[in-house]
């Protein structure tokens, strides 16, 4: 799926460069150790601004999912319908990331499967984060 | 006249925070709607500013008082439904001239100001005091109720007002381009339309409590009905379709498990309140609402959208501060005016109240009832935006209404219309207020 380009911000720069290495990063507050994603200036924890960026290990859990028929965005349109899902991170079930679930036929979301990062780029070249449902037990 | 946002002071976030300081002493009494709309027709007699004023006069009319005893004005300065103006075109001079225009061109086409109002309401000779309550009438009905409250205003007007042009809904701008900055795309990348956080919430309810979509139907077929017996709704005035259960259930999907009913139609239209003290309401033309309460909630979801857990705390923690600053308990309730646009949230917000005894992952059992505006247990008598189209605010009129024993044919039979509580928009982030037909 084409999806639109992304012009990475200072506060999400992190973020997309560390896409552009096949790497995930989640933003963590060093003073309560409190992962947080989307990213934010401060933490929404304990309200301290020493936020740092950690790498994750790629891997989660399909939390939820729904199918969109009517998308708002004209470059996904030809592509409906089409799964979002939420993806839990292993490393804290709080922190959710959407995904298309490329590989996983539309409707037929397995609630609660495995998943692991892979990285797609989008129609500007920048690499965003993917999942894809891992086959049998890891 | 520089008019200021309200300060988190004006609102009620806390639990704990016992009765509400005013309860009892500030009533809302008149009522006026505009016409409604599907889109504007771009004549300047129904720009969002000619429907405001409308609203306005109507409102005034109908408590009976004279224009010149107003003397506060209560709104939300932001009208667009999803729909924006075009950067760079020009607002047609037909509509620019047709009204005393503030600096900004789109005062009064896209966006409302107080200033803009006053300036086209010279029969408002001694309004002192404006704020804005932003995001809809149910934020910006708590700020007036606690401005009458805390006596910045005696007599004070509260509007909101909604603009919707040509085009679909969310379809123009970022989300025709080619590329978002990297803030936005966290989120957006993925194409979900605005009702897909709801719908996500629904499916893991309906997975948690064995439920399924067809459940809805008798909520969404009771929300028309109700909404063609509301003459100042968008349905009952411009296409009286009623929906059927098998309507609702062959609908496209929008974002699967939420379908086209599950969503409500923007439109334009306005509507606007007069709020006073208990004491001056006595005199005026209509029965006094009094106010029991106002609360709010400022649950955020931890990460991109709320789960279900995050829903039903936060619905629940909601339901404590609404009642404690009322001073009532659930089965107090006449009937329930929850928000509903979309409709697959009513349900948290009313298992949150515990309406009728009602426990998390029974309201959908509860839809199978009677849940009629003549039986004991009435859901959303006004019809909401699923019967009404989206305002927001029907809710509200409707509890205003019905305590005044003036809502006509949607009027509820099998209860007495005593105390009523409505708000929303969302279970994580709504304005509630609670009605009584009585002070005490």
């Amino acid at each position: 799926m084409a999806k639109q380009g992304v012009v990475p911000d200072d506060l999400t720069r992190p973020f997309w460069e560390a896409a552009n290495q096949d790497r995930l990063v989640i933003q963590c507050c060093t003073a309560c150790n409190r992962l947080q994603h989307p990213p934010a200036a401060h933490c929404h924890g304990c309200g301290s601004d020493e936020v740092e960026w950690k790498e994750m290990s790629g891997r989660g859990t399909i939390y939820n999912y729904g199918v969109v028929h009517d998308c708002p965005i004209r470059l996904l349109q030809d592509d409906q319908p089409f799964n979002v899902a939420v993806i839990m991170l292993d490393e804290d079930p709080g922190i959710q990331m959407y995904s298309h679930l490329p590989g996983t036929p539309v409707d037929e979301v397995p609630v609660h499967a495995a998943v692991e990062v892979v990285f797609e780029e989008t129609a500007n070249g920048q690499k965003v984060p993917e999942w894809r449902v891992v086959a049998g037990d890891r | 006249m520089s008019t200021p946002t309200a300060p988190a002071s004006m609102y009620r976030p806390d639990a704990g925070a016992g009765l509400w300081e005013h309860r009892g002493k500030v009533a809302a009494v008149g009522v006026g709607h505009s016409p409604t709309a599907r889109r504007w027709d771009g004549r300047p007699e129904t720009s969002v500013g000619a429907i405001s004023l409308t609203a306005l006069r109507r409102a005034i009319a109908d408590a009976g008082v004279a224009p010149a005893e107003i003397d506060g004005l209560v709104l939300d300065a932001t009208t667009t439904t999803g729909a924006y103006w075009p950067p760079g075109k020009p607002v047609p001079p037909e509509v620019l001239n047709a009204y005393n225009a503030t600096d900004d061109p789109l005062d009064g086409v896209a966006k409302l100001s107080a200033e803009w109002i006053l300036a086209n309401m010279p029969e408002l000779t001694n309004v002192k005091f404006t704020m804005y309550g932003p995001g809809c009438m149910s934020n910006a009905i708590c700020v007036a109720a606690q401005a009458v409250g805390d006596g910045l205003a005696n007599t004070c007007l509260v509007l909101k007002s909604w603009h919707n042009y040509e085009g679909r809904y969310y379809q123009g701008g970022a989300n025709a381009g080619d590329a978002l900055p990297g803030s936005a795309a966290i989120r957006a990348l993925w194409g979900t339309p605005a009702c897909f956080g709801t719908a996500l919430q629904f499916a893991e309810y309906c997975r948690k409590y064995g439920k399924t979509h067809d459940m809805m139907a008798p909520f969404i077929e009771n929300s028309r009905n109700n909404g063609l017996k509301f003459p100042e709704g968008y349905w009952a005035q411009h296409r009286p379709e009623q929906i059927t259960a098998e309507d609702y259930k062959a609908a496209r999907w929008i974002a699967k498990p939420a379908n086209l009913f599950d969503n409500d139609l923007p439109i334009m239209v306005s509507a606007a309140y007069l709020y006073t003290t208990a004491e001056r309401a006595r005199d005026m033309d209509q029965k006094p609402v009094y106010i029991l309460n106002h609360a709010c909630s400022r649950g955020r979801p931890r990460s991109l959208t709320p789960t279900l857990d995050e829903v039903e705390e936060e619905t629940a923690r909601t339901a404590r501060k609404i009642y404690e600053g009322a001073g009532i308990t659930a089965d107090d309730l006449s009937f329930e005016n929850m928000y509903d646009g979309f409709a697959q949230f009513h349900q948290f917000h009313i298992e949150g109240l515990g309406y009728r005894g009602m426990k998390f992952g029974e309201a959908l059992d509860f839809y199978q009832g009677d849940i009629s505006i003549s039986g004991p247990n009435p859901i959303l008598p006004s019809g909401g935006n699923v019967g009404c189209g989206r305002s927001r605010f029907w809710m509200h009129t409707d509890c205003i209404q019905q305590l005044q024993q003036r809502a006509g044919a949607r009027q509820v039979t099998g209860v007495k219309p005593e105390i009523a509580v409505s708000g929303g928009p969302m279970p994580l982030g709504g304005h509630f207020t609670v009605w009584s037909a009585s002070p005490d």
